[in-house]
């Protein structure tokens, strides 16, 4: 299957090693990936800050870049949540709305694509620490890559799944399992103080109950998580999910 | 001019331990609702069907209100109909006029919250005593309440010693909650006794019947409209529900995701006035039909103020009910607020990570998070938004528009770590206060892959 | 006239009409109706007596209730009460200790028992008493709140309630009191 590869802006500048760790996890289970090059952005910053009509160019880009794929995979679960809630051709193109659908449809967050396309159900890899996951609540309550605690409903975790085929990982049992981290895009400037009380409280959630390694499959709450812990200068290192899964430690 | 979210919530901020214990007291109301939720099975098939209700009054708004009035009228309730706020301050006015009354008890009505009716009153020569003891403490600390089911959540019983010595006289010192709310049971004992007339908000009324159903844990409704002459019960229009056999659902839901109880104390049905009592009810719209026709926004009229959004909000429970500056405060109040004035509102759809905990706790499923959203796009299309910001989004948008561009300022941006999308808007950058910025790498992963795929 | 304002500004704007669901009974989930009805009920702050007849209530009140001014509305009872109170102005009911009023029927899931004003007589009664008393018969507990507007139906009364329990507070930092402003203890009778 041709798997064209979205690496968010972000994580493109800033996390490259996300962005590897993802593509070797998807040749390893034999998937014909690319990366488009002209990709950038999915236009999620604009638009949760209210300016979604600015991303009409962000999304003739993304169509462009991604039409062609069976499947359109990216190791950010916000990313995906967005270009499946609202990746749409622009008004004058409606030509290409087909293939928005498309997209829309055969987008995937990593964690799903490997448990529910690839169904993969043996990684090889080995990581010996104690992991705290962080649910992003994109991936969380906007993909369902795991059950929500606030539902009367049976819970499964697809991240966590596949963290448990990860020889020697201990996960670690938070007292709040998916409380959101207070990154929330321009909310993490826009409303600095309550964004950082919360990504002190999830940091702290961490800390007591014996994080080693912190993990999730968002890098952008990762990246406020870690901008955190470095302040705080607190032993907890910050890995994407997509590093565990590859690790040979 | 209002003081906007995000710096009323710094100034909260500021007291870190308060914060703590501001959060996680409200953490445990949402952990109260959970064990509360997860001991009915059929939780999510209530909330469908509370939903659906919900949709069906809506659309059938008009016809359900002309059969509650009728039915009230028959029952012997006079009812009167209010446009906005002002109005029903008069009609409220112009009943105590009526019967020559200056001291009135209210209970719980987030609704004459919303119209300001206290201050109205007060102006107007009117003494109004809130009888809820939350609402009580609020008021005698000359401050609206901070959240629409625990009005005082944001006080210490400490704080609450020192008020009560003062105005109630109870030793100085006294922190016991116990001690402090038999104190204000005595002193508000002898308000019922003395009142004339009374002030309920409304649960829920019934199309079909012509009763209204007010719920409260203390007694306060029931103390002050079963020992008047007059009881007024104000509500909202949405509160209709069409039938008897609904309150069923609604009631199972609102008790348990509120505050985690199987029921309140009270479920007080009042059909009929007593033999030689008045009671009127007050209809009011105050923007409500505007709201029912906002299209994405109307299913905000489907709330039954059970406060759980705000319980299980992690912006609200950082940042106190004040820091809203709406009678309603937290996610709810963060959609119903804009309908009422943008511009003073502009801010509150913004006061949110979009996380979404808010829509799944709703017990009658509003899409609060992507109405939060919506309004953040109506708000910015209507020009409610600050030049600045809108200026650095337009940046931001040809960086992101243009691959070329994109890669360029990237690099660039990987030295200066100016070109966070994040944080482009904002020259003197706030991530820096309490948080590190990512070490930037050598290489894009772009450029990796150009080198190792390419 | 607002009335036509708001009526035509609802006309207006309504959605489509969505039909009303129907409504679940979501069958009974409690093996034991009695003792659900007692463990709810004592969490949230009542007490519950499992009576035989009449005569274990009377004991039960002369132990407890000694020296009380006590009111009912029930027959059995009416030699330990006054009856000089139904047609009194409702506020000289404020220094009643003891209500005893006849619940119609309780329920299971919630602790709660239903009420009318043909029960209490005055309507204030169960809300100014110091402490309540409500007899419900052990065979009137219905599973849940559906079953419970089965029950009322399209019944006529001016005024009903669902009691559950003392009146309560937790509005100062979240610490249950018993006794805001109604009743400061109440026990329910379940006879047979």
């Amino acid at each position: 299957m041709k798997v064209g590869l979205f690496i968010p802006c972000y994580v493109d500048q800033f996390y490259p090693k996300v962005g590897i760790a993802t593509l070797q996890l998807l040749e390893k289970f034999g998937c014909q990936v690319s990366y488009p090059s002209k990709q950038t952005c999915c236009g999620q910053p604009m638009a949760n800050s209210g300016y979604e009509h600015l991303t009409h160019d962000c999304n003739r880009l993304f169509i462009n870049n991604f039409a062609e794929y069976d499947y359109i995979v990216s190791p950010s679960g916000s990313c995906v949540l967005h270009i499946k809630e609202h990746l749409h051709a622009p008004e004058s193109e409606t030509q290409n709305e087909g293939k928005a659908t498309h997209i829309r449809k055969r987008i995937y967050e990593l964690t799903e694509f490997l448990t529910d396309i690839l169904k993969v159900e043996n990684l090889e890899a080995r990581f010996p620490f104690r992991v705290g996951l962080h649910q992003s609540c994109h991936g969380q309550r906007g993909l369902h890559l795991s059950q929500m605690s606030e539902l009367v409903a049976t819970p499964f975790s697809k991240p966590e799944q596949l963290l448990n085929m990860v020889k020697d990982v201990e996960l670690v049992k938070l007292s709040r399992k998916d409380e959101c981290c207070g990154f929330g895009g321009t909310f993490c400037v826009a409303e600095e103080a309550v964004s950082s009380r919360m990504g002190i409280d999830r940091i702290d959630d961490h800390v007591k109950n014996g994080t080693q390694v912190l993990t999730g499959g968002d890098m952008s709450c990762l990246m406020h998580l870690e901008g955190v812990i470095r302040r705080r200068k607190l032993p907890i290192k910050v890995m994407h999910i997509a590093e565990i899964l590859t690790a040979t430690e | 001019m209002t003081i906007n979210h995000a710096t009323a919530a710094e100034k909260f901020n500021k007291d870190f331990d308060r914060t703590t214990w501001h959060d996680e007291t409200l953490w445990w109301v949402r952990q109260k609702r959970d064990r509360a939720a997860f001991s009915i099975p059929e939780w999510e098939k209530l909330r469908d069907t509370a939903s659906q209700i919900k949709h069906n009054v809506l659309s059938n708004l008009d016809t359900y209100l002309v059969e509650f009035e009728k039915n009230a009228q028959k029952n012997g309730i006079t009812v009167h109909w209010a446009a906005d706020a002002h109005e029903h301050n008069e009609i409220i006015l112009s009943i105590l006029k009526k019967q020559g009354v200056t001291q009135i008890v209210k209970s719980k009505s987030m609704l004459t919250e919303e119209c300001h009716l206290n201050p109205y009153l007060a102006e107007n020569g009117v003494e109004v005593v809130d009888t809820d003891l939350g609402e009580r403490i609020v008021q005698l600390a000359d401050e609206p309440p901070s959240h629409i089911v625990l009005p005082c959540i944001h006080w210490k019983k400490e704080e609450i010693g020192v008020l009560f010595h003062k105005h109630l006289g109870t030793p100085e010192g006294c922190a016991d909650p116990t001690l402090l709310t038999h104190a204000a049971r005595e002193n508000l004992r002898e308000k019922f006794l003395t009142r004339r007339v009374a002030i309920t908000g409304v649960n829920f009324a019934v199309a079909e019947t012509g009763e209204f159903v007010v719920c409260t844990n203390e007694g306060n409704a029931d103390m002050g409209a079963h020992l008047a002459d007059v009881h007024i019960a104000c509500m909202g229009i949405e509160k209709i529900i069409p039938q008897r056999v609904h309150l069923g659902v609604f009631l199972r839901l609102l008790a348990r995701s509120a505050t985690g109880q199987p029921i309140t104390t009270y479920s007080s049905h009042f059909a009929k006035p007593r033999a030689g009592q008045e009671m009127h009810i007050v209809l009011v719209d105050n923007g409500r039909t505007t709201q029912l026709g906002r299209e994405e926004f109307r299913n905000s009229l489907k709330c039954i103020r059970c406060g759980a959004c705000m319980n299980t909000c992690p912006v609200y429970r950082r940042s106190g009910g004040h820091s809203y500056h709406n009678a309603v405060a937290g996610p709810i109040g963060s959609i119903l607020a804009p309908n009422l004035d943008m511009t003073k509102n502009a801010d509150l759809p913004f006061a949110s990570t979009l996380c979404g905990s808010c829509s799944n706790v709703c017990p009658v499923k509003i899409n609060i998070h992507e109405q939060l959203y919506e309004w953040r796009q109506v708000l910015t299309k209507s020009g409610h938004s600050p030049t600045a910001k809108t200026l650095g989004m337009k940046a931001m948008a040809a960086v992101l528009s243009n691959p070329s561009v994109y890669r360029l300022s990237g690099k660039m941006g990987r030295l200066a770590l100016a070109n966070v999308p994040f944080v482009v808007n904002n020259s003197l950058n706030p991530w820096y206060k309490q948080r590190e910025m990512p070490e930037p790498p050598k290489e894009s992963f772009g450029e990796w892959y150009k080198k190792n795929r390419g | 006239m607002s009335r036509e304002k708001i009526l035509a500004a609802v006309a207006k704007n309504k959605p489509t009409s969505t039909p009303l669901p129907q409504i679940q009974n979501f069958g009974n989930q409690y093996a034991d109706l009695a003792e659900q009805f007692r463990s709810v009920l004592t969490t949230i702050g009542g007490e519950v007596v499992r009576v035989k007849d009449w005569e274990e209530i009377r004991a039960y009140i002369q132990t407890h209730f000694v020296g009380f001014r006590i009111i009912t509305t029930i027959g059995e009872l009416s030699d330990m009460a006054q009856n000089s109170w139904l047609q009194s102005d409702p506020h000289s009911l404020n220094n009643v200790g003891l209500a005893v009023l006849q619940g119609q029927f309780a329920v299971a899931e919630n602790g709660s028992m239903w009420v009318t004003e043909a029960e209490m007589g005055q309507r204030a009664a169960p809300f100014i008493a110091e402490s309540l008393a409500l007899v419900v018969k052990i065979s009137e507990i219905v599973p849940k709140m559906h079953d419970a507007y089965a029950r009322i139906g399209s019944a006529d009364y001016g005024f009903g309630a669902f009691i559950a329990g003392p009146s309560k507070t937790a509005d100062i930092e979240q610490s249950l009191v018993l006794g805001a402003h109604g009743p400061k203890s109440m026990v329910a009778f379940l006879i047979d």
